[in-house]
């Protein structure tokens, strides 16, 4: 039995080149940040950062107690937010159904011309956020309720529209050769292989987007769309620190809700 | 024995089973629908005025101008990736700690309970709201909006994060734990190796996110693009924020299509 000096080779998970590259990656990635944080950083005031503790608890001070008497003033605007969001909501599903069918890869009626066109619709609405479009949309119409409803509208199609032309194309063909057989109109073959498949998942998503939309439009009056946002703005322009702060609990109260009797439909219909 | 079969068949409804309630149903959304639609009061007159500058509005979008306002656009385009980048970053490295918490295979009950808390804090407000109290707490600019976004991640990648924890193969751990490994050695050998993929393609997706939002937060002031646009629109400067929203919608495609097909790879 001869001792051998040469250590037994210790187990490792990667080749060293692997490891190497591993570590260029890593090495380039800590460069970007650094490089990064230095451009982002050139025109920081740092002086209002290192308050920021001191003006944070003064926020505070002002903030608390909410002050629940303004409440009066804000069932109007609660209101007018959910219209924004439901009306919103209906209005992109109208517009984005037709969308998804036409987008369907297996009920478009044409692959060349109205598919792409349909696609680039959906992608065109789902890329715009629906403060940006509500900012677009309050230059050209003017502050109000409108602006909002549209802009949920427009932001939903694309939501909507790409959900259900995906639904629409997972659909099971051995149903809708079964309704071809009987010698159904293609219109037929809609109505019924079609559309009863993607029903239950068209419910969910709607009441999924309509959660977000109670979201975003609580929001959408900060750039002038109308709903509590408006009045956050307001509150906001005057420094009225203890309408904010109710004004943010009365949102993030609606959120919940909204959340919850989203989930609830979606769990009774699915 | 002579039955007779039904000619005419009638199709189910699918959703609600009861008549009366789908009577009830129909009728009360019918009638939300016209009080809600009875509250909307509408200025047509400003919408009449509205429809010239609809115009204006879609041939600046047709002919978008980059070069009048190029600095303003090149500095928010630049404040957005920033911004993006390192709030993706920095937001990633602190949830990391904050899921390990709060996943229940992992954590005790009281550490538990409070990462989920921040988690679920995180997640219920929006964050241009955030964007508004950073703004007011560190000023204007970027650095509100990188606190913003790191802010938003953490909820959005510690919830994700923790539940692919608590889903891991029990089995590993469970050998890792028999050769007497610590609770870091258990982390390190047992749980990394399991949710690192998952991990790598959560924070693509959130890099993709994160630049969506950057664009958003810049109208109350917190830096990047959304900034330069709200100008734009506010001095009726259509040309030029036709040029702004020609930019974000190209990068966010690109972020969208490298961003999915990134995570493929790594999956």
């Amino acid at each position: 039995m001869s001792m051998t000096s040469s250590p037994a080779p210790v187990w490792q998970h990667r080749t060293p080149f692997a490891r190497l590259l591993l570590w260029m990656g890593w090495l380039a990635l800590v460069a970007l940040f650094v490089y990064c944080w230095n451009l982002m950083t050139a025109r920081t005031m740092w002086v209002f950062v290192y308050d920021a503790p001191n003006a944070a608890s003064d926020l505070l001070g002002r903030a608390f107690p909410p002050r629940w008497a303004y409440m009066d003033v804000l069932w109007k605007p609660l209101w007018d937010t959910l219209s924004i969001a439901t009306l919103g909501t209906l209005l992109g599903i109208i517009m984005a159904v037709p969308l998804a069918f036409l987008a369907a890869n297996n009920t478009t009626p044409s692959r060349l011309l109205l598919r792409p066109v349909a696609l680039l619709a959906i992608v065109a609405s789902r890329s715009i956020n629906s403060l940006i479009w509500a900012l677009l949309l309050v230059s050209i119409l003017g502050p109000g309720l409108l602006a909002g409803i549209l802009a949920i509208a427009f932001r939903s199609i694309g939501f909507i529209g790409k959900l259900l032309y995906e639904a629409i194309e997972e659909t099971d063909d051995k149903q809708i050769e079964a309704i071809t057989a009987t010698g159904a109109s293609k219109s037929q073959i809609l109505n019924y292989a079609i559309v009863p498949q993607v029903l239950p998942t068209f419910y969910g998503i709607s009441v999924f987007r309509w959660d977000i939309n109670i979201r975003e439009s609580a929001i959408l009056g900060l750039v002038g769309a109308g709903g509590i946002g408006a009045q956050l703005q307001s509150s906001l322009n005057v420094l009225a620190w203890p309408q904010v702060s109710l004004i943010m609990l009365v949102i993030l109260a609606t959120v919940v809700v909204s959340e919850w009797v989203s989930a609830k439909v979606r769990h009774a219909i699915i | 024995m002579n039955s007779t079969y039904p000619t005419t068949w009638k199709r189910p409804p699918q959703l609600v089973q009861s008549r009366v309630w789908r009577i009830v149903l129909t009728v009360g959304a019918i009638a939300y629908l016209l009080v809600a639609i009875g509250s909307v009061e509408v200025n047509w007159a400003r919408v009449v005025v509205g429809m010239e500058r609809a115009q204006r509005f879609i041939a600046g979008f047709l002919q978008p101008d980059f070069t009048t306002r190029w600095r303003d656009i090149s500095n928010g385009l630049v404040e957005s990736l920033t911004m993006t980048l390192t709030s993706t970053v920095v937001g990633v490295l602190i949830s990391i700690p904050i899921g390990v918490g709060a996943a229940r295979n992992l954590a005790p009950s009281w550490l538990y309970v409070i990462c989920r808390s921040i988690i679920a804090v995180s997640r219920a407000v929006q964050e241009i709201i955030i964007a508004i109290f950073f703004v007011a707490l560190f000023g204007f600019g970027a650095f509100a909006g990188f606190l913003t976004l790191s802010f938003a991640t953490i909820g959005f990648i510690g919830k994700l994060l923790a539940e692919e924890i608590e889903d891991i193969d029990p089995a590993q751990a469970e050998a890792i734990r028999a050769t007497g490994a610590s609770w870091f050695q258990l982390i390190n050998y047992a749980v990394q190796p399991q949710v690192m993929p998952r991990l790598i393609g959560l924070s693509l997706y959130r890099l993709d996110i994160n630049f969506r939002e950057s664009a958003v937060i810049g109208i109350v002031g917190a830096g990047g693009i959304g900034g330069t646009l709200n100008t734009a629109l506010s001095r009726y400067e259509y040309d030029s924020a036709g040029a702004i929203l020609m930019i974000i919608i190209a990068i966010v495609m690109v972020a969208e299509y490298s961003s999915s097909h990134l995570r493929k790879l790594v999956k």
